[in-house]
């Protein structure tokens, strides 16, 4: 019996089980109430009681079979586990059907198990964080039992696979040993990430003042929807633009100024990127600046101060933390991002400081390697971890900063 | 407003404004010590002030130049998507003479005249065998009818650069055009065809399925969990060190990067659970654990806008916790929840890099039955016809991202919309 079998067969025979336990168990309550006899509960939660006998013991059960399969520990036939299952889900429907009473307090056992279900819910949330953690640290530490971690960080040649170069026939150019030094990407992403903010900071922060002190609140109303369908768009899709429109245009203009740019280069990603987080950073901004007590901004017009200056003198000042948060939120998102820099920017580790030049980043390897013909086990798919351990170490520094700066900021004005 | 916060402002801004400061209060010496009524009529600025002035409107300047750069970045963006896709809505057929003959169904290409071969596409003759199986009557005749066109005639009566058409088909062609025997049609086969190795017979088909299949899964998973820990976070939890924990946690995972969620996928439910790869399963669950937080944080804030005293009054009736939950608050905070949920679905309906991570940029021609066969998603489908090298490809790129806009901008109109109804004021 194949899984998709075994689910089908297990939720066909327990869900009609339980809407049985409902009916009869609030058939059973509703007949004592008819005959004068005062229920504790609504005749609802008799019912709920009988469903939570009924499925609860025999998803447990199959919850700790699944366990001791997949952890090898022990195997039991799919048959088994359903017969135990339902005898299970029989013998709760008896038990709970037995319990109902007048005096039986059916409202707080139900509300209990509620609780516990909704604990539940909150607690996958840390399992997902504790899933990503471990996934990522257990098969990085698997990589650097072959690489060292010391020439990981501060290597500057990537050359993860030279077996390709035997295949062309140019075994004697330069099969080295494998050598996983991840500067180059580092500071490809780094270069990428730069340009995107030199685009997303000054045009997300002016544009924020903008909507916060000079429009008024239709055109804000109108503005803000508009901006924020630049956020919207899939990044799929500032990929295609970036390599197809954007890339040529640079090269092009590149070649007017008499300059040699690649079509891979490191500007059209991060020209777009940049675009792609204006969003981020007029939103937060536009709520910490509007935050700023307006008694601030009357006390220094009353003084004589022009708008521009009240705003560049005292209203920046004041929503300086909250600027700073959003924008270490904006390098978070920009160093993170994936199909933009997949699609526009280059493959080549290249450790330059001109971003005419293609580079490559941190998530492009991780895409290379996961997407490859590779083994699962060959240090090149590992690298993919490895590099997410870094780019997870990094997104949560900068959101644990920013979270900080924040709180401090709310505590100032609250 | 707190005292000390304004004193450290003042510090703030001291060594920036004490210069404007002094020369702003000699202004209004100046002014106070010439014709005060004139001091304030246009003529008689001092230079200072003027100076000032102008860097006033320059600095509102700056501001509306921010707000129109990115909107003039929108509408050139729209403008060039949308010139690029529009072409891929027209395909090009041609009027042949087909022979159903017994070499016909043995071999496709023998249906049709030597010369056109190579103009008529070779992905709509491959079925003729099936066709001419199921259709046995027809054995032994010829008919005249419209087929597809392969992709390079379609290029170069679109008169794009790089058609890729071979000359003796460019006179055939030539020829065809003056008889009238090619004409332009809007193009069917996009929407009713998966995935080709043959541009003109490509389509998002069943990369549309994929990904009606694998959003049915991420909401299934994303939205019941996250509405069930936002109840249990706003309207249950003490303040403790575990419910802190919980919010952070949430505030963190919202910025983990999506190819980190990927990783996720690949290490947990297909190494570790035995996933189907490049299952709608396998994307479905990896989508909806991103979307998480999303549904989580948004529910939360619906939660929190329900006021406190319509707790009270369920409370003063006798009603327990889970009752003024389910039977009030609840209810009431249902449209703040569906705009957060509709928000969560259209960036996971979106979003490319985890799913590539888990295998979803297969090659997929027929569109999948369940959820366990090997599928591919609208943006992933789009990611692997842009690596495509052949020119046809290119129009259908744009082509598959403007439906997918079309789709995720009324997706967010809605979720506007109905947060616009629900902002009620209590």
């Amino acid at each position: 019996m194949s899984t998709a079998d075994l689910f089908l067969w297990f939720f066909g025979g327990l869900l009609p089980l339980s809407a049985m336990a409902y009916f009869l168990a609030r058939g059973k309550a509703l007949t004592s109430e008819k005959n004068n006899i005062r229920m504790h509960s609504r005749p609802g939660f008799y019912g709920w009681y009988t469903v939570i006998w009924v499925a609860l013991p025999a998803l447990a059960t199959s919850l700790i079979f699944s366990i001791g399969h997949l952890f090898h520990l022990f195997s039991v036939p799919a048959t088994m586990l359903l017969a135990t299952a339902f005898t299970l889900g029989g013998a709760g429907l008896w038990f709970g059907l037995g319990h109902i009473k007048a005096d039986f307090r059916a409202r707080p056992a139900v509300e209990k198990v509620m609780r516990g279900v909704l604990l539940s819910a909150a607690i996958i949330s840390i399992l997902t964080t504790l899933g990503i953690v471990l996934s990522v640290i257990f098969e990085s530490i698997r990589f650097f039992q072959v690489v060292p971690v010391w020439d990981f960080i501060t290597g500057t040649q990537w050359q993860p696979d030279t077996a390709f170069l035997v295949g062309a026939g140019r075994a004697d150019e330069g099969v080295g040993p494998l050598m996983f030094g991840s500067l180059p990407i580092f500071a490809g992403t780094f270069m990428i990430t730069l340009i995107a903010m030199l685009v997303a900071i000054p045009i997300g922060l002016f544009a924020a003042i903008y909507m916060s002190e000079y429009a008024s609140h239709a055109s804000r109303g109108r503005l803000k929807p508009l901006l924020e369908i630049l956020a919207g768009i899939p990044t799929v899709v500032y990929g295609f633009f970036a390599a197809i429109t954007i890339s040529p245009i640079i090269v092009e203009i590149a070649h007017a100024f008499g300059l040699e740019a690649d079509y891979t280069n490191a500007l059209a990603p991060g020209l777009i990127m940049g675009i792609m987080i204006i969003p981020f950073i007029s939103s937060l901004s536009d709520d910490v600046i509007r935050a700023v007590p307006q008694s601030m901004r009357d006390g220094s017009l009353a003084l004589g101060t022009t708008k521009a200056e009240t705003i560049r003198h005292i209203v920046l000042p004041a929503a300086f933390p909250g600027i700073v948060a959003a924008c270490l939120l904006a390098v978070s998102r920009a160093i993170g991002e994936t199909m933009i820099v997949v699609m526009a920017a280059g493959l080549r580790p290249n450790l330059t400081a001109n971003p005419l030049e293609g580079m490559t980043t941190v998530t492009v390897k991780i895409v290379e390697a996961l997407t490859g013909d590779q083994e699962f086990d060959s240090a090149f798919t590992l690298s993919a971890f490895a590099l997410g351990l870094v780019l997870l170490i990094i997104t949560l520094m900068l959101n644990i900063v920013s979270t900080i700066v924040v709180r401090k900021f709310r505590q100032r004005y609250e | 407003m707190n005292k000390s916060a304004e004193a450290d402002i003042a510090i703030h801004t001291n060594n920036d404004a004490k210069m404007d400061t002094t020369t702003m209060a000699n202004d209004l010496n100046n002014n106070e010590a010439g014709n005060t009524t004139a001091s304030f009529m246009n003529e008689h600025k001092s230079p200072r002030q003027r100076k000032r002035e102008r860097a006033n409107a320059r600095f509102h300047f700056y501001g509306f130049a921010a707000i129109a750069l990115a909107l003039a970045f929108l509408v050139f963006f729209f403008v060039d998507i949308i010139g690029k896709a529009l072409p891929a809505f027209d395909e090009t057929e041609v009027l042949a003479t087909i022979h159903y003959s017994e070499a016909a169904s043995k071999n496709y290409n023998k249906a049709i005249d030597k010369k056109m071969r190579g103009v008529v596409s070779r992905a709509w003759l491959r079925n003729l065998p099936a066709y001419m199986k199921a259709h046995p009557e027809l054995m032994g005749s010829s008919v005249e009818l419209w087929m597809l066109a392969d992709s390079r005639v379609d290029q170069y009566i679109k008169q794009h650069d790089g058609h890729g058409l071979k000359s003796k088909h460019k006179h055939t062609v030539d020829a065809m055009l003056k008889d009238g025997k090619i004409r332009t049609v809007f193009n069917t086969t996009l929407f009713t065809n998966g995935d080709s190795k043959l541009p003109e017979y490509a389509g998002i088909l069943a990369a549309s399925v994929g990904t009606v299949f694998t959003l049915l899964i991420t909401m299934l998973v994303a939205v019941p969990i996250g509405v069930m820990t936002a109840i249990y976070l706003e309207e249950f939890a003490d303040d403790n060190r575990f419910t802190r924990l919980v919010e952070v946690n949430i505030n963190n995972l919202a910025a983990i990067p999506s190819i980190l969620y990927g990783l996720l996928g690949l290490a947990i439910f297909i190494s570790f659970f035995g996933v189907p790869r490049s299952s709608a399963l396998a994307g479905g669950l990896t989508l909806a654990l991103m979307t998480l937080p999303v549904i989580i944080i948004t529910t939360r804030a619906a939660l929190r806008a329900v006021p406190e005293s319509i707790r009270e009054a369920a409370y003063g009736l006798g009603a327990s916790n889970l009752q003024t939950a389910w039977h009030h608050v609840l209810p009431l905070a249902m449209p703040g929840i569906l705009t957060g949920s509709i928000i969560g679905l259209a960036q996971a309906m979106g979003e490319t890099a985890p799913l590539i991570i888990v295998g979803m940029m297969a090659y997929i021609p027929e569109a999948p039955t369940t959820i366990l066969d090997a599928t591919t998603v609208l943006p992933a489908q789009i990611y692997t016809w842009s690596t495509e090298s052949m020119r046809g490809y290119g129009e259908r790129t744009a082509a598959g991202i403007l439906v997918l806009l079309a789709v995720l901008l009324s997706l967010n109109a809605l979720a506007v919309k109905l947060r616009n109804r629900a902002q009620q004021s209590w």
